[in-house]
């Protein structure tokens, strides 16, 4: 790790000019940061502590829940309210990580988690998001962990979080603090495709705070599920993953939400899908055609066509527990 | 001083190790809180203080320097291990707090004021703590080299108030990872200790 | 026997669980520096550049030490084999990815870590060959170095192609077995601190300290009594710290040069290519039974990867030539050269992946034969060694077949693959058979009985978890008579007397040997003073009727201690050096322990995804010495097993020809959530043969066979068989 300054942001406007400094990062759990930081992939200079600000309570609504930026994975997923009326994302956080890193891993930290490609992670390599322009050895590399949606020829690295994949089908909204003020993110906008640019990840202009996010309550959000598949049982990255929620009614479906992990460079979700399912009956074969269009645009590479497949049938899954817990 | 923590029916009076520690560091922890520290230049050392198992450690740090690297090479506390530095092995666990982290993620600028518990802080007076007891006796460890972060993880887990059963205990043991393969007996040991409440 | 078998809490249990253990970078030495090793990003080629301008200008540094400006190493850098063939920063050639090629020294961890990652390295590559399957027109025999001996390539017993012919069913497969890496929890470690020009001591994560000190002293030529090595506790092995590897010199060689003490860790990623791993097999197995099921040839042939530049061969074949009742047995190792640091022998070297192969090709032809698994295996029991025509030292198989069958419940295996589930997943049952040399190396033992009666027994061996410590002090404990606590067994120092590599199983063989026969010379020089002591009460009884129990020495009524004895001979220990070594009596044998391993799955049918809910594996591994210890063990192995099976794969980028799954999260160890029930029995055997201790030894066993027991249960399960391992959930689709 190169030399840093540390800073302690007293309040949240500090904390943003601060981190409108040059080289300046955000600190929270540390736990995509600090490890980043030592492999000298990520190198701020300075690091703006946002872990003592009073960012981290979880703020159940009427109309949903608002999850403070600095609400550790752990707290989220055990709040009463969000087991009740988000199942799927405290599923999906207790199938992330380890209870260790989850106890300090905040909200606003997973958003903003780094893909786990082994280029990304390794200076022997060519990485286009870590050194742009330089090349990238993944694609024509060991690519059972990349992406197969949204890749580019510049970037096929793979999005790791599993609380994305089911803020992205709840339809989750991102509130920001920024010099020139506040605004809202719909979580679909939050993560960049790579394109031609994979460097940039997130739409957040330099110093932007991610303060809380926003989940909106819904019959559907209340029956999500989250299904992920991975080679280790527990503590390991998905394979593939789906979070979805159904509101059937009258044997139909009413709403369909979903979104995929482990097979995107951003948290997936297939619109085309989703409307596919509304108004059919919640069976095998309609899940399994919503599922072909959701992978309709997929493209594999040598180690990871199995991803295709392994996609659908985990979405397939996840529409089923949905639609059993209708 | 623990009259708070009597009646949860865990025997968290057991698992508490040096409550009072907690407590004051719980203290310690809420005047620290909302303070920020004004900036600073690169590499400037910055001053924090530590309540390492009871002890109030007033440190002057390289801001890079982790919680886990000032134990072990500035503290000589090297009770807790380094297995990868990188939050995927679980042998760094301490409590922050009372609560289970990876000491390689977190930088120890960023604990000024709290209190950490380490392997060595659970021994009282010659007398080993429940949950190393159980370790020892299930033989729950070969090498030993994970060994102080998952009894520091198990009394973290059962604070949580996970264990009711098997599974139970094997996820939440999960971000400890044993080389040597004494899962079954640590699950053992966690189980021995859940009974006890 | 009072205290041998009793499963004692371990002597350093209670160091272990407070964290008063200290490990070996964690001893503390004053004015230590830090030093962080460079490695090579490539896989062949040679070095062109170092830049280490900016990693200079960092504040602390000490020094870049390159190829360059590195001292010039006087001796030898590599001896017999195991040592390996080490790169010190000599030269400039690059052999394999992640190769040391310079260390940064800086007075703060954080510094030194830094500054090596500012050294900037330019190399000329060439293009890697890394994978079998790409060189096997290149591969060539070489012989094997197993269990401390030398073995033949090959072997040939009958016709194994005339067998072929003659069979009703016939498998013919090809298995293969990933690279894998040992992946300890503690990383390699090494403090050098040199105390004079020519007289250094090392801290050493090792298994073997003489070996440390004997490559110190010869790449420094300086005398071996000149380097004092000790390691006191190993956080985990399993044969990577078994050779000492590249930085072990450097920490040396990097201590002399700045004048100052260093210490040297690997990073984790570091750790995958620098410091071993198994290699990846390739291996045909070709098997020919009649209807019946009885064996008419048995064939199996592996091939595995070794470096450019040293030589390691995977034994996968040997097993085969000792398990099964055959007249026609064919074995054949062949190694191919590529550009992979050197691999090195890995729990259960060749047995855990040989087994995988014939074990699964056993099931396969049980499969053809509508025959039950271990119906197979007991219709070709060997009740003597089929290649070699002795008889085993001792086996208990049998025994391990048929209680391991009613404990995990054989019976209710469905015959028909797929036809059986739980809570809407495939439920499979499989089993093999499990196999390991009884290895025994020389190995020596000094043991004192003091003033107070108590005993002292050293030797240089390690504990790796094992349970060293333990066992050795009740072997040592029985053997004089003594109650257990008044025994002090210490081992991890080169200056104690010379005890084989902990590996290999040979540890509770070997030292146990030596301990028991130090121990019963140092109670027969005890016994031999006080009956000729006209000061003891036992004076001129005869040696032989006098009997030793709890440090009293008792012959016709009449009584003496061991603290007296020491105390009417001058106060001064008494002292007794021996060793124990394999005799002619031992190659009689064919000395192998043995085993049964069960495994239950549950696969989910849509995603692939396998638990190992159940295992049970019953082994015979001569004397336990202590259960508790040895249980564990055996546990420790089994749950390898499902690593091995389902997970572990050290994947290499092809063209980088580097191993890119270097960290515990790409590379898979199995965690707590992946172990299910695990139970290891014993059946223990009185074995004359093998050992003075009576031990077989059981570090490697539990592994032995028990990732072809779970790739069986999949085949039961899902009908789908997996012949490359890991069984991953793709590959179940």
């Amino acid at each position: 790790m190169r030399q840093i300054a540390y800073q302690r942001a007293g309040s949240v406007d500090e904390a943003v000019q601060a981190a409108a400094q040059p080289e300046a990062a955000f600190l929270a759990g540390g736990t995509s940061l600090v490890d980043l930081m030592k492999l000298e992939v990520l190198n701020p200079a300075r690091v703006v502590d946002v872990t003592r600000l009073d960012l981290s309570r979880i703020e159940p609504r009427a109309d949903g829940i608002r999850l403070g930026a600095t609400a550790t994975n752990s707290a989220v997923a055990a709040h009463p309210e969000v087991k009740r009326r988000f199942p799927a994302l405290s599923q999906a956080l207790l199938s992330g990580a380890s209870p260790q890193l989850r106890n300090v891993a905040t909200v606003a930290g997973n958003l903003m988690q780094r893909t786990r490609c082994a280029y990304y992670r390794d200076l022997a390599t060519r990485c286009n998001k870590r050194s742009p322009g330089a090349g990238c050895d993944a694609i024509e590399g060991w690519t059972r962990m990349h992406a197969i949606l949204g890749g580019s020829e510049q970037c096929i690295a793979l999005h790791p979080s599993d609380m994305c994949v089911a803020l992205a089908a709840l339809e989750a909204t991102i509130h920001v603090r920024g010099q020139r003020g506040e605004r809202d993110i719909p979580f679909g906008d939050f993560h960049l495709l790579p394109g031609d640019h994979p460097e940039r990840e997130f739409a957040l202009e330099p110093g932007e705070l991610v303060t809380w996010v926003f989940v909106p309550a819904t019959a559907a959000a209340a029956r999500s599920r989250y299904v992920k598949v991975r080679d280790r049982i527990s503590y390991a990255f998905a394979l593939a993953s789906c979070a979805t929620a159904l509101e059937v009614a009258n044997g139909r479906i009413r709403v369909a939400r979903m979104a995929l992990g482990g097979v995107g460079t951003k948290p997936w979700r297939s619109l085309e899908a989703e409307r596919m399912l509304v108004g059919a009956t919640p069976r095998a074969e309609t899940f399994r055609r919503a599922a072909d269009v959701a992978l309709r645009d997929a493209r594999p590479r040598r180690d990871n066509a199995f991803k295709v497949e392994l996609a659908k049938r985990t979405m397939i899954r996840a529409l089923t527990l949905s639609a059993e817990g209708a | 001083m623990n009259d708070n923590h009597s009646d949860d029916g865990l025997g968290r009076r057991e698992f508490l190790v040096g409550g009072a520690v907690i407590v004051v560091a719980a203290c310690a922890g809420s005047q620290a809180r909302r303070e920020g520290t004004g900036p600073s230049a690169p590499g400037e050392p910055i001053e924090i203080m530590l309540l390492v198992n009871g002890e109030r450690r007033a440190l002057r740090v390289d801001p890079r320097t982790t919680l886990l690297d000032l134990l072990r090479e500035n503290l000589g506390l090297t009770g807790t291990k380094k297995g990868c530095d990188m939050g995927q092995c679980g042998a760094c666990t301490v409590l922050a707090d009372g609560v289970r982290i990876d000491s390689c993620l977190a930088l120890a600028a960023q604990y000024d004021g709290r209190s950490i518990t380490t392997i060595e802080g659970l021994i009282k007076d010659g007398t080993l703590h429940p949950a190393q007891e159980a370790f020892l006796q299930e033989d729950a460890f070969q090498c030993g080299y994970c060994t102080p972060g998952q009894i520091l993880s198990c009394i973290g887990f059962l604070h949580e108030g996970g264990g009711a059963t098997e599974m139970e205990i094997r996820e939440g043991m999960s971000g400890n990872i044993c080389r040597c393969g004494a899962y079954p007996n640590i699950v053992s040991a966690v189980r021995s200790l859940r009974g006890r409440a | 026997m009072k205290s041998v078998g009793k499963p004692l809490v371990r002597i350093d249990g209670r160091a272990k669980v407070t964290g008063e253990a200290r490990y070996s970078y964690e001893v503390q030495v004053p004015g230590a520096a830090y030093a962080v090793l460079v490695t090579s990003g490539v896989a062949r080629g040679r070095l062109v550049e170092i830049d280490t301008s900016a990693a200079e200008r960092e504040p602390g540094v000490l020094a870049i030490i390159t190829p360059r400006n590195a001292i010039r190493l006087p001796g030898k850098l590599h001896g017999e084999p195991p040592d390996r063939v080490v790169q010190a920063l000599q030269d400039d050639r690059i052999l394999f990815s992640n190769q040391p090629v310079a260390v940064a020294v800086a007075d703060t961890l954080e510094r030194a870590t830094h500054a090596a990652l500012l050294v900037r390295v330019r190399a000329e590559a060439e293009p890697p060959s890394i994978r079998v399957q790409d060189a096997l027109d290149r591969a060539f025999p070489h012989d094997i170095v197993a269990g401390g001996r030398k073995q033949e390539p090959d072997s040939a017993h009958g016709d194994a192609a005339r067998g072929m012919r003659e069979a009703d069913a016939r498998i013919e497969q090809a298995y293969e077995v990933p690279p894998e890496t040992h992946s300890p929890m503690e990383p390699h470690a090494t403090i050098a601190l040199w105390n004079a020009p020519d007289r250094v001591t090392l801290y050493d994560s090792s298994q073997w300290v003489f070996a440390v000190r004997n490559k110190i002293a010869n790449a420094f030529a300086i005398p071996k009594e000149n380097v004092h090595v000790m390691t006191k506790f190993v956080g985990g092995a399993f044969g990577c710290k078994g050779s000492p590897w590249s930085h072990v010199i450097i920490a040396a060689l990097a201590a002399k040069q700045v004048g100052r003490p260093v210490k040297l860790v690997l990073t984790r990623q570091q750790m995958f290519g620098m410091v071993g791993g198994r290699p990846q097999t390739v291996q045909a197995v070709a098997l020919g039974a009649k209807k019946d099921g009885q064996l008419a040839a048995l064939r199996h042939e592996s091939t595995s990867a070794t470096s450019r530049f040293d030589v390691f061969v995977e034994a996968a074949a040997l097993q085969a030539r000792h398990i099964y009742a055959c007249p026609n047995i064919e074995t054949k190792h062949r190694v191919v050269r590529l550009d992979i640091g050197t691999p090195t022998f890995m729990r259960a070297p060749g047995e855990s992946s040989g087994s995988f192969a014939l074990e699964s090709a056993m099931d396969e032809l049980a499969h053809a034969l509508a025959l039950d698994p271990l119906a197979l295996r007991l219709k070709n029991y060997a009740e003597i060694d089929p290649s070699e025509g002795k008889p085993f030292s001792s086996k208990s198989l049998r025994q391990c077949y048929t209680e391991g069958a009613r404990r995990f419940g054989w019976d209710k295996r469905p015959a028909k693959p797929r036809s059986q589930t739980r809570e809407g997943l495939l439920l499979g049952m499989g089993m093999a058979t499990a196999s390991y040399p009884a290895n025994f190396s020389p190995a020596s033992a000094v043991a004192r009985m003091l003033p107070d009666g108590s005993a002292q027994v050293e030797s240089g061996t390690i504990d790796l978890g094992t349970g060293t410590y333990t066992v050795m002090a009740q072997v040592a404990a029985d053997a004089l008579g003594l109650p257990y606590e008044k025994v002090r067994f210490d081992l991890g120092d080169s200056e104690m007397p010379e005890a084989p590599i902990s590996a290999g199983s040979m540890t509770a063989a070997s030292v146990g040997s030596a301990v028991l026969l130090t121990c019963g010379a140092l109670r027969e020089k005890l016994v031999q003073l006080a009956v000729a002591d006209p000061a003891s009460p036992l004076h001129g009884a005869r040696t032989e009727e006098v009997r030793v129990e709890e440090g009293r020495l008792a012959a016709q009524g009449r009584s003496d201690t061991y603290a007296d004895v020491v105390r009417r001979a001058g106060e001064k220990p008494i002292e007794v050096r021996s060793k124990a070594a394999p005799g002619e009596e031992r190659k009689k044998y064919t000395n192998l322990a043995f085993g049964a391993q069960f495994a239950e799955v549950l696969v989910d049918p849509d995603l692939g995804s396998v638990r190992v809910s159940r295992m049970v594996g019953v082994f015979a591994p001569g004397r336990v010495l202590n259960a508790r210890t040895a249980r564990s063990q055996l546990m420790g192995g089994m749950v390898w097993g499902i690593g091995m099976a389902l997970l572990e794969h050290s994947v290499y980028d092809e063209k980088l020809g580097r191993i890119m799954s270097r960290d515990l999260a790409d590379y898979h160890v199995p965690g707590n959530a992946d172990v299910g029930v695990v139970e290891p029995y014993f059946i223990e055997e009185q074995d004359e043969h093998v050992n003075p201790a009576g031990v077989k030894g059981v570090g490697e066993l539990g592994l032995c066979g028990a990732a072809a027991a779970i790739a069986n249960a999949v085949f039961n399960a899902t009908g789908r068989r997996i012949r490359t391992l890991p069984i991953t959930p793709d590959k179940l689709l």
